[in-house]
């Protein structure tokens, strides 16, 4: 990959970042909800991740806010000032498409040079600024070449560079990564999360790929079927998800079906605290972390199904009496062979849970 | 690198802080206007500029249709309309009148035959052999059978005059023998239909599946390849009897009578039988073809 | 799996075959001898040949002085009407055509609108021929719908250049070749129409262009390669068209008609096989055309991934 060490991000590149605030915005598709009055406010240079399963409506609160989709109801306001009949030309935010969106007849540079150009900025500043923000993203010497000469991630850096030459009050990625390779996309977002801090430019990055979300966010919005569930830092959705959907979507979580009683959750013999307590008596499905489930001398009985290592860690599923899948998230020293008899504990740390009908 | 931000502290100030392309509206105008607008992004146009060109174009088409239809009914040039022409066509009195519009009819639907023949017993295991054992041919494939829309059938047809007196001299001059001469000229519209089909299969992994199984290699042609290339052939079947019915420029050359010819000559004595022919071979090609494009469409939408 | 392996699997497959397995060597080129054989003898002979009589005499030995029928100002007005006719049908279909393709965008690709305009388009542009010159005589023919109401409103007995008689001129032919040279251009641009992604458009109005400045900055430019392929494919279409001026033009007029009539008689014009030298000025014609828009297919492919 011919990519060079990024420069420092020009000076005139840095903004000082704008608030953006998405007032109960709705969007309908003939009839179906696509957005269900979805609210979200963004702090000045902040980078916020809207997360979610694919058709929850997070592109399209995305493409509301370039101006690409026409909302039905509520508001968008950038900087204070209400935006929402402003039409997508004019709306200056910058924008990174999922792939291919480098326009084909152009190389690298005259790509970038384009919303200047929109803009009238004379040939020579041109040249230069996209020099610059070619160099910012590594490409500096690979201006010449045309999109179909370049590998999926430069096509994406060009873009990245294309989006901020012309310093928008707010960039907007949609699904940048989704189209590259798992090493490409890893290397790709820490450096959109360097430049984007450098530069201070406020960013919404829409993904479904949670563990992208909670690595380079602020803050991470989950929705789910057009509508907000949670929106908090990557720590906070993580350990005290507000929904059971955030519970199952963030993170990997066993499904365990349990009873809720007084305010405490009976889980294989052990009681859990609950997240929030407000939870009616009765059967429920709670959502333990692997890393909550340990193994131990004595406890709940089980067979081990299959082991991987992960690294750092090394994660095994295994099969209660009761024919339960749980994953055990446990140091690699240890190398459970399949079917070897263990017992497993719960770490007793508060779960999230979510009603179930009782077994008939 | 460092002189370069100097640099561009310097100058700066006044270009970039300049964007033009800010504009807000003010909240109370905005309220009336947002909701209703639609951003029109992409290439497509409004749904009134569509809809004026696509008329324009149906009129244009559909008029020089719209007359045959009118000239097939009219009575002579009095004016007045009449169902007799269609009548004559099935009155077995005037029969010897159409005689060579019935030759003609009869062999071009022996040369579609034996066309659709060709097309199936050496077009197409060529093409599935290529994809299997010879897939460097698989370029030169493509190549030898977009040739004939390169060569002008006139040059052909010049070049088939003394192939075909051969030709005679071995099976007799009938005219079922023209479809060796039209199986070339179908060549590029059999084989794109089947290529596109061919693309959308890994060919090979099939039918080593199918081997490892302990399919035979006959076996593999008639339960694997071909049910999975049907779409493909079928169209390429419709497109050949389509381009055979069309065919006129081989038959002119050498002479023999088919559906085309014979509407040409019997346009001389009776112009409202070869309009109502034309008419109907139009609309029966129309149906074909249509038939293929559902089936393309039903593919690309499953 | 290594190519070895497959090899190495697919010989064990062969031996364990049920089939006396002594005699099996590959035989599968073999399989390819019917369509080799058909296609020698059917195209690249017939091509040949008729390429080839143009060099020689009637009685068979080899001349050169056959070409001199290129000088021929009857044959250089056939060559020169038959261009221009291309030209002029090439242009204007490859215009109307786009426009269409243009307004097409607009209806779903899967949808009916779309079915019925492709096989519509297919019929025109591939196998009309003949019927199309029926057509056209019954509308703007002596006494076509046309003529007859033009002639019935304005009190004008023939339509200005185009109706009555001149429908059987060279000129005439310029509606009727339209008929199935627009078809061609939709068959043939609607891929490239259809290859502009909503993303360039989408990242162009994000960048602050409007819907003129992407099209005039953008999308034409993307789709010019492809364009001027089409109209070049046109061009070949027109040029070597035969069925629908052979309906409408008895003598003469274009090239592809001069090669049929010149066949009928031994020596036309001064010259020997006339037919296949004529033939012969068509191929490199052909050839070079199909030089022109082989290239720009490929810079058109390049950016349509």
């Amino acid at each position: 990959m011919a990519i060079e060490s990024p420069a420092q991000p020009p000076r005139s590149l840095v903004s000082e970042g704008a608030a953006v605030e998405l007032v109960d915005v709705v969007k309908e598709y003939g009839g179906h909800r696509a957005l269900a009055g979805v609210s979200l406010t963004m702090r000045p240079g902040e980078f916020v991740a809207l997360l979610g399963p694919s058709g929850c409506g997070k592109t399209t609160v995305l493409r509301s806010l370039a101006g690409l989709e026409r909302i039905d109801g509520g508001r968008i306001r950038i900087d204070g000032a209400d935006v929402t009949a402003v039409p997508v030309n004019k709306r200056d935010i910058g924008m990174v498409f999922q792939s291919y969106s480098l326009f084909p007849h152009l190389t690298a540079v005259q790509n970038v040079q384009f919303g200047l150009e929109m803009r009238r900025v004379d040939a020579a500043s041109r040249a230069r600024r996209a020099r610059e923000a070619l160099e910012m993203v590594g490409l500096g010497s690979l201006g010449a070449r045309y999109a179909h000469e370049l590998s999926g991630g430069q096509q994406q850096r060009v873009a990245l560079a294309r989006a901020l030459v012309t310093r928008p009050r707010v960039l907007l990625l949609d699904e940048p990564l989704s189209a590259l390779d798992a090493k490409v996309r890893v290397q790709l977002r820490e450096e959109i999360r360097r430049i984007q801090i450098e530069l201070g430019i406020t960013t919404l990055f829409v993904t479904h790929d949670q563990e992208e979300a909670l690595a380079v966010a602020d803050r991470v919005a989950v929705m789910h079927a057009g509508a907000i569930e949670q929106v908090g830092a990557p720590e906070e959705l993580y350990s005290t998800p507000a929904t059971p959907f955030v519970a199952d979507f963030v993170g990997l979580s066993n499904r365990v079906e349990g009873e809720v009683r007084a305010g405490r959750v009976l889980v294989h013999g052990a009681e859990l605290p609950l997240l929030r307590e407000e939870v009616q008596d009765g059967p429920v499905i709670a959502f333990v972390r692997p890393e909550d489930v340990l193994f131990a001398d004595s406890g709940v009985p089980a067979t081990v199904v299959s082991s991987s290592f992960l690294g750092s860690v090394r994660r095994t599923l295994v099969r209660l009496p009761d024919d339960t899948l749980l994953s055990v998230q446990h140091e690699t020293s240890r190398r459970p062979a399949a079917g070897e008899r263990v017992h497993v504990r719960f770490g007793g740390r508060a779960v999230s849970v979510s009603p179930r009908p009782a077994r008939g | 690198m460092s002189a370069g931000v100097e640099d561009v502290r310097a100058s700066g100030t006044s270009e970039e802080s300049t964007t033009p392309l800010r504009a807000v509206g003010r909240p109370e105008a905005v309220a009336r206007r947002a909701l209703g607008r639609t951003p029109r992004v992409g290439a497509a146009p409004s749904r009134a500029t569509s809809t004026i060109v696509l008329v324009l174009a149906g009129v244009f088409f559909l008029v020089p249709i719209a007359a045959m239809v009118e000239f097939s009914l009219r009575q002579g040039r009095t004016g007045s309309y009449t169902l007799q022409h269609y009548a004559a066509v099935l009155d077995p009195a005037q029969e010897y009148a159409y005689d060579g519009l019935f030759q003609g009819t009869l062999n071009s639907l022996a040369i579609c035959a034996i066309t659709v023949l060709i097309v199936l017993l050496v077009l197409l295991p060529t093409m599935i052999l290529v994809e299997l054992r010879y897939p460097a041919l698989r370029r030169a494939l493509e190549f030898v059978c977009i040739l004939p829309i390169t060569i002008p059938t006139v040059v052909i047809g010049v070049g088939f005059l003394p192939v075909y007196s051969v030709i005679a001299r071995l099976v007799g001059s009938d005219a079922w023998s023209l479809a060796f001469a039209i199986g070339i000229i179908v060549l590029p519209y059999a084989y794109r239909p089947i290529a596109v089909n061919l693309q959308g299969l890994d060919v090979a992994m099939l039918s080593e599946a199918a081997r490892s199984l302990g399919a035979g290699w006959g076996t593999v042609m008639v339960r694997v390849l071909v049910p999975n290339l049907r779409r493909g052939i079928l169209a390429s079947c419709f497109i050949t009897i389509a381009v055979v019915l069309g065919e006129f420029t081989i038959a002119t050359f050498l002479s023999r009578t088919t559906f085309q010819t014979a509407l040409v000559l019997i346009q001389h004595t009776d112009p409202y039988v070869a309009v109502i022919f034309a008419l109907l071979a139009l609309v029966f090609g129309f149906v074909l073809l249509l038939v293929i494009g559902r089936l393309g469409a039903v593919r690309r939408r499953a | 799996m290594t190519l070895a392996a497959r090899t190495a699997r697919a010989r064990g497959a062969r031996d364990a075959g049920t089939e006396p397995s002594r005699r099996r060597p590959d035989l599968g080129w073999l399989g390819l001898a019917p369509f080799s054989v058909y296609v020698v003898l059917f195209l690249l002979l017939p091509a040949a040949l008729a390429v080839g009589s143009g060099f020689f005499t009637r009685d068979g030995a080899f001349t050169l002085a056959n070409l001199a029928a290129f000088g021929n100002p009857i044959v250089l007005k056939d060559f020169l009407d038959s261009f221009w006719l291309s030209a002029v049908t090439a242009v204007l279909g490859a215009v109307f055509g786009a426009t269409i393709c243009y307004a097409l965008l607009r209806a779903r690709p899967d949808g009916l609108l779309r079915s019925v305009v492709d096989a519509g388009s297919s019929v025109l542009a591939q196998f009309g021929g003949v019927m199309l010159a029926f057509a056209w005589i019954a509308t703007i023919g002596s006494q076509g719908l046309v003529t007859v109401l033009v002639a019935q409103l304005t009190g004008i007995e023939s339509l200005g250049g185009l109706g009555g008689p001149s429908l059987y001129t060279v000129a005439g032919l310029i509606p009727v070749y339209l008929y199935f040279q627009v078809p061609l251009m939709v068959l043939s641009f609607m891929p490239a129409m259809e290859g502009l992604r909503q993303a360039w458009a989408e990242a162009a109005a994000t960048l602050g262009a409007t819907r003129a400045t992407y099209w005039r900055r953008i999308a034409m430019p993307i789709l010019a390669p492809a364009f001027f392929g089409c109209a070049i494919l046109l061009f070949a279409n027109a040029f070597s068209s035969f069925a629908t001026a052979a309906a409408l033009i008895d003598q003469g007029g274009i090239v592809p008609l001069r090669i049929f009539s010149s066949l009928s008689s031994e020596t036309v014009l001064g010259a020997d096989n006339l037919a296949g030298v004529l033939a012969l000025g068509m191929v490199v014609v052909m050839v070079v055309l199909m030089a022109a828009y082989g290239l720009l297919q490929r810079r058109a492919a390049r950016w349509q991934r």
